[in-house]
């Protein structure tokens, strides 16, 4: 009858920390409601009305009391804000070793792919003390994607990226969850993620070879012709897409442009992935308003094609557009990106 | 101290005083059911809009049932999942916008706003009426959308599911909650108007009662909050209706866009709910203990500032969003602003009750209940305004259990504590108060059955509005549903014996309670058809109850 958990397990770097926050502001709580109840029913003794016309007396209220129960409170109130900030930045900011992983939600299930082009659907695999980041999307409405035993929890919201990241501290398997109402079977939106040792991960791995998400991502390059316009060595047309990701970009602000001048943006996933879908929202600058690019909405590339070509465009070092006249070739015929001879 | 009277004329029956029995009031001057639903009194459109929400608490409480029974079992067995989550939107349209946004303010409000500041009646008497109406008008869209077919995109809303998603009635529905929001803007700004301009000589703005402050600044929230709400429904409208992108993306729109017009009305709303059952606390703490409040107008002014700081605390419901992270933290600081007015309240009471004269009629233990449940809502509150923790709770069952402590252990039991304490007012009469004492301490521990565990089964992670979920977090939903039937019972019983004291209970008197506010002190139980027979003159403060007892003997001789 009472074996039933009432605490969470704790599986990830993050869980403890979490957890040492919840306990404080538990404390905080059982305090509180102590002082609360407790006075409450020693009021209730002590003063209970012993006539029908007892008055008692008067008071009307001292100033210091009612500046020590504002300023104690306040106090306390910024000590757990500031926790839960330092918190929360440890929740935010994934390390920088940590591996990709692209999740797409749609009504009702979770899409998993790996960097090696690994996919699955309503699972997920880790290493054991390897961090993962995810970068998660939707197709249709909004989902939260939620693992329970990692105190993590990101929306998944279409239109844009959002990212959780967490390092696995004990091998098992965990729920994940859509926390998020998305119509009529949200409860059956689950998941459960494996954590395994490195050789049992790489086993896994190799079990469900792939191609790559980078060379899946190439193969679009061309086959949407990006590379007509997007090419290495001529930046005519279009900028060139080498080594962009992660860099500021100073923005167009070309008469029509919904851009301030002097703006400029950091060349993030959403940034790549916004400027495919609607070429026009941020140019770069030195070329015209509005875009000559056409919009690549859900019909021509996929959310799961769209986290393909990101893979790519991020893959791309110096040198490495393929020429424009290159043709398209079949997946097997392909080794690693090769590079302009 | 004041000469303290020996017998309490005050506790007396109104039989037995002279020059009351058998008066006009405003209840039997006229009795036609015409004379109801065109009325102009605020007390009778008070009573119209208590019967109303009560009707609507009880289809309201009916879904909630069905859910809660739902939920014994992890498997989905009961009911489809498209009829369970027409069940959780239907409870929650209901309850939010049809008994707790109005519930205080409309019923209570209304029949005592006037009596409290020795009004004849609110400044728009035929607005009120026209508020009722609409009211009326919109539950009816509502009732209409539910009954005909239902809708399952949660009390929320959220786009695009709402939007270009869903086949249900969502237009219906949106329609009719469009319409209630003029109720509400055109209640809130009669009791501002009336408030300003209608008060009886001597009663300035600190000297009226505390319920009157919190009325106030409900009423300013009502008056800026609701148009957002309505021009955000709208908006899905024309986004539902005529594909205008504004919310889906695929049409070029932001469904976190959304998420702020709707929180940037939805959360002053709970505050909307709260801040009246915290005044009616104050009336009851005060009388039930026969002493001012303690720290008047710090009391006041922390009505006003949680009515202000209610509005710049919205994105607390979108740390997991994708907000920026610098958003998160500044919205999160903001949040605990509203914390430091809220526990000022409570220690505020509590340094009232401080060598008070304390009875435990059935108010007052409403009103215990009150405190404790609005304790323990408030400080699980700070759960959810801390970042750190606030990711792992966010649309969990935690979260369901913090907002239930707020508005049900907070709103519906301090509405329930002024409706015992108002009764004879309205109706000249008591109710059995063995029954009534029972019903608070079965809403107490039924509450705290069934709420408390979904702290426990949030915390393990288990979502919102899951029709079915994984076996171990089943012991926890077989106790909430256990204790939703004591809680269920809790409120049955004043749904009995309220009604039939109205024609059975034992007579009132004009101040049952020594209390010491003019809705008490000036007026007769029930009241005259237009309250005060001369225009009451205030010469002090409202919570006397040294002078109180002087004047009562004065009153008991004549």
């Amino acid at each position: 009858m009472w074996d039933f958990p009432i605490w969470p397990e704790s599986a990830s770097t993050v869980a403890p920390s979490v957890e040492a926050l919840y306990l404080f502001i538990v404390a905080l709580n059982i305090g509180m409601t102590a002082l609360v109840f407790g006075l409450l029913v020693l009021f209730s003794v002590l003063y209970y009305r012993r006539a029908d016309d007892q008055v008692p007396p008067q008071y009307h209220g001292s100033m210091l009391l009612e500046i020590g129960w504002t300023a104690i409170p306040t106090v306390i109130c910024l000590i757990v804000f500031a926790w839960g900030v330092k918190v929360y930045a440890e929740l935010v900011v994934p390390p920088a070793d940590s591996m990709d992983v692209y999740i797409v939600g749609r009504q009702w299930m979770w899409k998993a792919q790996y960097p090696g082009g690994q996919r699955e659907i309503n699972a997920l695999h880790a290493v054991l003390g390897k961090p993962v980041k995810l970068t998660i999307t939707s197709e249709d409405v909004l989902h939260s994607f939620s693992i329970p035993a990692f105190r993590v929890k990101s929306d998944a919201v279409p239109g844009r990226y959002t990212t959780l990241w967490f390092q696995p501290t004990q091998a098992g398997v965990y729920h994940i969850f859509c926390t998020e109402y998305c119509g009529t079977e949200h409860s059956r939106m689950i998941g459960k993620i494996t954590v395994m040792e490195e050789g049992d991960y790489q086993k896994w791995l190799s079990e469900k070879a792939e191609l790559g998400d980078a060379l899946q991502g190439r193969k679009l390059f061309a086959k949407l012709q990006c590379v007509t316009c997007h090419a290495g060595e001529s930046q005519a047309r279009a900028p060139s897409l080498e080594e962009i990701h992660m860099k500021r970009i100073p923005l167009s602000f070309d008469k029509g442009s919904p851009v301030a001048p002097g703006a400029t943006v950091l060349a993030d996933e959403n940034y790549l992935r916004e400027s495919i879908r609607y070429p026009s929202a941020k140019i770069a600058a030195g070329y015209q308003y509005p875009s000559i690019m056409p919009a690549y909405d859900e019909s021509l590339v996929s959310e799961d094609e769209m986290f393909q070509l990101i893979a790519y465009i991020k893959s791309l070092k110096k040198g490495q557009t393929p020429t424009r006249n290159e043709h398209t070739t079949t997946p097997t015929a392909l080794g690693a990106p090769a590079g302009r001879p | 101290m004041s000469t303290i009277i020996t017998s309490a004329p005050a506790l007396a029956p109104a039989s037995k005083e002279p020059g009351q029995g058998g008066g006009v009031d405003y209840l039997n001057h006229e009795t036609s059911i015409a004379s109801w639903l065109l009325t102009l009194d605020h007390k009778r459109i008070g009573i119209l809009y208590l019967v109303a929400m009560s009707a609507m608490f009880v289809l309201g409480g009916f879904y909630a049932g069905l859910i809660r029974a739902e939920l014994i079992t992890p498997k989905g067995d009961l009911m489809s999942s498209d009829f369970y989550n027409k069940s959780f939107t239907a409870h929650g349209v209901i309850m939010v916008f049809f008994v707790l946004i109005p519930l205080v303010p409309a019923s209570l409000g209304n029949f005592m706003l006037p009596l409290m500041i020795g009004a004849k009646d609110v400044a728009f008497p035929r607005l009120n009426l026209i508020s009722w109406y609409v009211y009326m008008i919109g539950a009816g869209f509502t009732l209409v959308a539910l009954i005909g077919g239902g809708v399952d995109t949660g009390w929320t809303f959220y786009t695009p599911l709402s939007t270009t998603y869903l086949n249900s009635n969502v237009l219906l529905t949106a329609t009719g909650l469009f319409i209630l929001g003029f109720s509400s803007i055109l209640t809130g700004l009669n009791f501002i108007v009336t408030i300003h301009r209608m008060r009886c000589p001597g009663m300035d703005w600190f000297r009226m009662p505390l319920f009157v402050w919190a009325l106030y600044a409900t009423s300013v929230i009502q008056l800026l909050g609701t148009p957002v709400i309505a021009i955000t429904l709208a908006l899905v409208g024309v986004e539902r209706l005529l594909g205008v992108g504004i919310f889906d993306p695929r049409l070029g729109g932001d469904p976190i866009l959304y998420q702020h017009l709707f929180w940037f009305y939805s959360h002053p709303a709970v505050y909307i709910m709260i801040l009246p059952p915290l005044g009616v606390t104050n009336e009851l703490i005060s009388t039930f203990s026969r002493k001012p409040i303690f720290g008047y107008s710090m009391m006041a002014g922390a009505s006003l500032a949680i009515a202000i700081f209610s509005f710049i605390v919205w994105a607390h419901h979108m740390f997991t969003s994708g907000l920026s992270p610098y958003a998160a933290m500044f919205f999160s600081l903001l949040t605990f602003s509203v914390a430091i007015p809220s526990g000022i309240k409570v220690f505020t009471w509590l340094a009232t009750l401080f060598r008070g004269s304390i009875s435990f009629d059935s108010p007052m233990l409403y009103a215990y209940g009150f405190i404790g449940l609005f304790t323990i809502g408030g400080m699980t509150g700070l759960f959810l305004s801390t970042l750190g923790t606030d990711i792992h709770f966010h649309d969990t069952y935690f979260v369901v259990a913090h907002f239930h402590y707020v508005m049900v252990g907070g709103a519906i039991v301090g509405f329930m504590g002024g409706l015992h304490f108002i009764w004879p007012k309205m109706f000249g009469r008591m109710y059995p108060e063995f029954l009534a004492r029972m019903s608070a301490i079965l809403i107490f521990v039924g509450f705290n059955l069934t709420f408390f565990p979904q702290f426990l089964v949030g915390y393990l992670g288990m979502p919102r509005r899951y029709h079915e979920y994984p076996n171990e977090f089943q012991v926890l939903n077989v106790f909430s549903t256990a204790g939703a039937t004591v809680l269920g019972v809790g409120y049955l019983l004043p749904l009995l014996y309220l009604p039939w004291s109205v024609f059975f209970g034992e007579k009132a008197g004009r101040n049952p309670w020594g209390a010491t506010t003019l809705d008490w002190t000036h007026t007769e139980s029930p009241p005259t058809p237009h309250n005060f027979e001369e225009t009451p003159v205030v010469t002090g403060e409202p919570y006397k109850y040294d002078t109180l007892f002087n004047k009562e003997s004065a009153l008991a001789g004549h």
